[in-house]
């Protein structure tokens, strides 16, 4: 198990060297960072004082070194904008878009499992036909239409529920968690709901992919034949066996959902890294650009190692073929 | 035999035999009656040759030209469904904020949404199959490292990565579908990979060897024909997902300019007036989105069930 | 047939269709037998004859398309076919038992042996977790698995074969059943691995009293272990009897060649005899006797279907034109 964590973190390490350097020259080389610090008006002694500062007269390689010796002090550049240190502005909004995206996926597995299974268990029955429609429709809408059209139907014509912002928090454990309050939990409903809706889809019919597969299974078969309930057989064989695919891919779209929320955050102006970063690219805002992207990265590539960790966990198969190998 | 197989074995007989009684059957029409046994997906066939076709004589349908500066003017913004611009035309779906015709503006965006979801597609589909062939016929060291491109690439959203391809490189609609077959060509280069690496240990491609067929015959006569079908189904799926993407993209303030307006830049403009209850603007262009994204997926979703080698009965 | 106290299990006339698509496919269609304490009924067939259908169809486990349409399946004289879905489950696992042909598939990958195996008892009665444990360990002793409490902890992907068919032959002797219905459970395994599972059982039944129904197509594993035999084609039961006499005097023509193509030591160097064409489709039976297309005493009486005779006592055929002496 060890050698197996090990292995892993060493694929993990290198996967982030990568894309830091490709972040970094796509982001860097691409366009004059000079054109948007220096104003217009700045004379030429001006300009070739500050890009000397920035080190931007050095070579590529040597610019990325102080790009690296930096990001691993924790120093990801300041924003243009708020002439605060990137990481600190991005990890200062990384709760809302965490709460976010964790609601959405608890509504996802939570609704999706169970639709996902029923329909597996009666794939000809008409709600089973109903569920699978459903899906495609959620596949296909696009999320941040049906954002507008739940801020349409929700706040302006119902009244219900507020369409921006994200209301009171309460501060738990140094982390602000909007869904314990009525008024925070009104404002990450539709939210996290519009966010969930893909997920939703896909979990749904991966559940149900798995319960066909599973429930022709031989080890079904004599679950009957040992005279066990059919609750028992569904809740424990057939849900431990599809839960293997559904935590992976789950796992993986958890990264999936942190980059979307860029889209609900906008439609719902939710105050996360994800409006920053909008909101960072309308004002060409590099630091903040590349921070947001190296979190990212860093974030993807936490998470894969978590996933396959788990996914050990749950199928004990893996584990041996690690031995093996 | 398993205990499942045995049950099931009285299935596949009884097919083939009534293939051979209803005598000649081509596989095209066993296809085509396959994928007719769904409505949905017919209906959403229907629609979708309906939609190119609106696309394409969108000049001849439209009631007016909504990039003609001349004939556009902003006191025409913001008219609701029904009411008559000051042309004289009547508005049927109301106008948007900068006094274009709902209706003609959504044509036309129609047929950028299209035009751009389909081209990307085609060139995402093109430099992937080639990426994936080479790939595959390669093998050992060069496959391995192009693929673990394709997955490193896979790994991050495609929004993430389009998004930053076009803060770099700007709006327009060239640049649109750069982004857009950045971000689809590694799904066509993995699934062509995967079905040429099976095919290729078929024994028609061995005996193509042993006929001593040209390297170039054997990938482009015998293997690319039989990798055509998944690549359909990545193909149909990817052109409604590229349409959506784009669409958001748009939507963020990214993509398509503010004077070529596709569905999702319509939809994004007409955000700013749904709180004054002017649903119009973004309802309409987002219904013309979904019913095309829909469709598309329809088919798609047939296309997959049918052509499925595992799932044929 | 031959005891004289009554049955455990008595299957009379049953039939079990699958409307498919393509048509309905007779799987088992008027098979009766029966099965007494402590015996051994050899249920053997081709692939497709309909014999592992008949299994489930004792149990109650018919999948969709399939339907027991007819019959009686008496269990201890109670009809099984018309019990409820609850009287089955209590029944499945308790006093019918099953073990099913491929061992790698018959347990779940992702539960630990005592999880499949407690459920198993817990799921007819209450049992503590602690009593349950030991009577699964008992049952893996019984079976002939070595350090049994260490085995309960693994997974089956730890097991090779033959012990997880163990494992299942300890899964369906848990709670003691008295009959148990065995589908090719050695067909599997290796040849010794088999040997040494088929005395065990053959050990256990005659101990326990347990009705056994050995379900394969391998004449040489129900010579050694069988008491009764029927042969089954296409649906129907087409010969009974005693092991012995079907074994040596076999009269339909489709058991004599079952037999003729079984290689032997005695028989080196001639060559095997063979029976001609294929097991039919269940959908495009020929009319009559479903053998008749393969037979080499086909005549015109074939083209009914033969009735059920009784040649000797103990015996049942289903021929218009029986074998009368033995021809090998």
């Amino acid at each position: 198990m060890s050698v197996f964590i090990i292995r892993r973190l060493l694929q993990a390490g290198l996967v982030v060297v990568v894309m830091s350097f490709i972040v970094f020259s796509g982001v860097f080389m691409v366009g004059d960072p000079v054109e948007i610090l220096v104003s217009d008006d700045a004379d030429q002694e001006e300009r070739e004082r500050i890009i000397q500062s920035m080190g931007l007269d050095k070579p590529f390689i040597v610019q990325y070194g102080l790009f690296v010796a930096k990001a691993l002090q924790g120093d990801l550049g300041e924003s243009f904008v708020f002439n605060e240190p990137a990481l600190l502005l991005i990890l200062d909004r990384m709760p809302a878009t965490m709460e976010l995206a964790v609601v959405a996926l608890l509504i996802a597995v939570v609704f999706g499992i169970p639709l996902g299974v029923w329909a597996g268990l009666r794939p000809d029955s008409l709600a089973s036909k109903s569920i699978m429609t459903g899906s495609i429709l959620g596949f296909s809408l696009p999320t941040f239409w049906v954002g507008i059209m739940m801020i349409l139907l929700f706040a302006v014509y119902l009244g219900w529920l507020p369409s921006t912002g994200r209301g009171d928090v309460q501060v738990i454990l140094g982390m602000p968690i909007s869904v314990l309050s009525w008024d925070g939990f009104s404002h990450i409903l539709m939210p996290a709901v519009n966010l969930a809706l893909f997920k939703l889809s896909l979990v749904i019919r991966l559940a149900r992919a798995g319960t066909r597969e599973v429930m022709h299974q031989d080890y079904i078969k004599f679950d009957r034949a040992k005279g066990l309930s059919d609750a028992r057989i569904i809740l424990i064989h057939v849900l431990k066996n599809i839960m293997i695919p559904v935590v992976t891919v789950l796992g993986l779209e958890f990264g999936g959902l942190v980059a979307f929320s860029v889209v609900t955050e906008t439609v719902f102006a939710w105050p996360g890294m994800g409006k920053l970063l909008i909101d960072s690219i309308g004002q060409l805002d590099r630091p903040v650009i590349v921070a947001y992207l190296m979190i990212i990265v860093f974030l993807f590539v936490f998470i894969n190692l978590i996933v396959d960790i788990l996914y050990s966990l749950l199928d004990p198969r893996v584990r041996l073929q690690d031995v093996k190998a | 035999m398993t205990v499942a197989q045995e049950n099931l074995e009285i299935v596949p007989r009884g097919a083939d035999d009534a293939a051979k009684f209803e005598g000649v059957q081509t596989p095209f029409r066993r296809f085509l009656s396959d994928f007719c046994e769904s409505k949905l997906a017919v209906l959403g066939f229907v629609v979708i040759v309906a939609i190119t076709l609106v696309a394409i004589f969108a000049p001849v349908l439209a009631p007016t030209d909504p990039y003609d500066l001349a004939t556009v003017s902003v006191l025409d913004g913001r008219l609701g469904p029904g009411e008559a611009m000051m042309s004289g035309v009547t508005a049927h779906l109301g106008t948007d904020g900068a006094g274009r015709d709902m209706v003609s503006a959504m044509i036309y965006g129609l047929r950028i949404s299209l035009g751009v979801g389909i081209g990307s597609g085609v060139i995402a589909m093109l430099i992937g199959i080639s990426v994936g062939l080479f790939s595959a016929y390669a093998g050992g060291r060069i496959d391995s490292v192009l693929m673990r491109v394709v997955d490193i690439q896979l790994s991050f959203p495609a929004i993430l990565v389009a998004l930053i391809l076009l803060v770099t490189l700007g709006k327009g609609v060239d640049k649109t579908i750069i982004a857009l077959v950045f971000v689809q060509w590694a799904y066509y280069a993995r699934t062509i990979r995967g079905t040429a690496l099976v095919e290729r240990r078929r024994e028609y491609i061995e005996s193509a060897v042993c006929l001593g067929l040209s390297e170039r015959r054997i990938i482009f006569r015998h293997l690319l024909p039989n990798c055509i079908a998944p690549m359909i189904v990545v193909g149909t799926m990817q052109v409604a997902h590229a349409i959506s993407l784009e669409a958001t993209l748009s939507f963020l303030g990214l993509g398509m300019p503010q004077t070529e307006p596709s569905l999702g830049r319509l939809i994004s403009n007409g955000f700013e007036y749904i709180m004054s209850g002017k649903y119009w603007i973004s309802v309409y262009p987002g219904i013309a989105l979904l019913v095309t994204i829909v469709s598309i997926n329809l088919v798609g979703d047939r296309l997959r069930d049918v052509l499925n080698p595992r799932l044929q009965k | 047939m031959t005891s004289a106290s009554a049955p455990t299990l008595e299957v009379r006339d049953l039939r079990t269709y699958f409307f498919t698509k393509g048509g309905v496919a007779r799987a088992v269609d008027g098979v009766g037998f029966s099965v007494g304490r402590g015996k051994v009924l050899g249920l053997v067939g081709e692939s497709g004859s309909g014999k592992t259908v008949t299994g489930f169809s004792i149990l109650g486990l018919v999948d969709e398309p399939g339907r027991v349409v007819g019959g009686e399946i008496l269990y201890h004289g109670e009809n099984l076919v018309t019990a409820s879905p609850d009287r089955m489950r209590a029944l499945r696992g308790a006093n019918i038992a099953m073990i099913f042909q491929d061992p790698m598939m018959t347990l779940n990958p992702v539960l630990r042996i005592d999880t499949q195996m407690i459920e198993a008892v817990q799921a007819h009665g209450r049992v503590s977790d602690d009593e349950a444990r030991q009577r699964a360990r008992d049952a893996l002793g019984q079976v002939g698995i070595p350090s049994p409490d260490e085995r309960l902890r693994s997974y089956p992907h730890q097991f090779s074969g033959g012990m997880r068919q163990r494992v299942a032959i300890a899964i369906a002797l848990l709670n003691k059943p008295d009959l148990i219905v065995a589908d090719e459970p050695t067909t599997a395994l290796d040849v010794t691995i088999q040997g040494q599972i088929l005395f065990e059982v053959q050990k256990l039944c005659e101990e326990t009293g347990t009705a056994l129904i050995w379900i394969t197509h391998d004449l040489s594993v129900v010579a050694g272990l069988a008491d009764e035999i029927c042969v089954m084609y296409a649906g129907r039961v087409v010969e009974q009897g005693s092991v012995d006499a079907v074994l040596d005097r076999p009269m339909h023509p489709y058991t004599h060649g079952l037999i003729g193509s079984v290689p032997s030591r005695n028989r080196r160097g001639r060559p095997l005899s063979q029976i001609p064409g294929m097991t039919p489709s269940l959908l495009s039976l020929p009319e009559g006797c479903a053998f008749s297309a393969r037979c080499p005493r086909v005549g015109e009486a074939c083209g009914s279907v033969p009735d059920i005779s009784v040649p000797e006592p103990g015996r049942e055929l289903r021929c218009h034109y029986p074998l009368q002496e033995t021809a090998s």
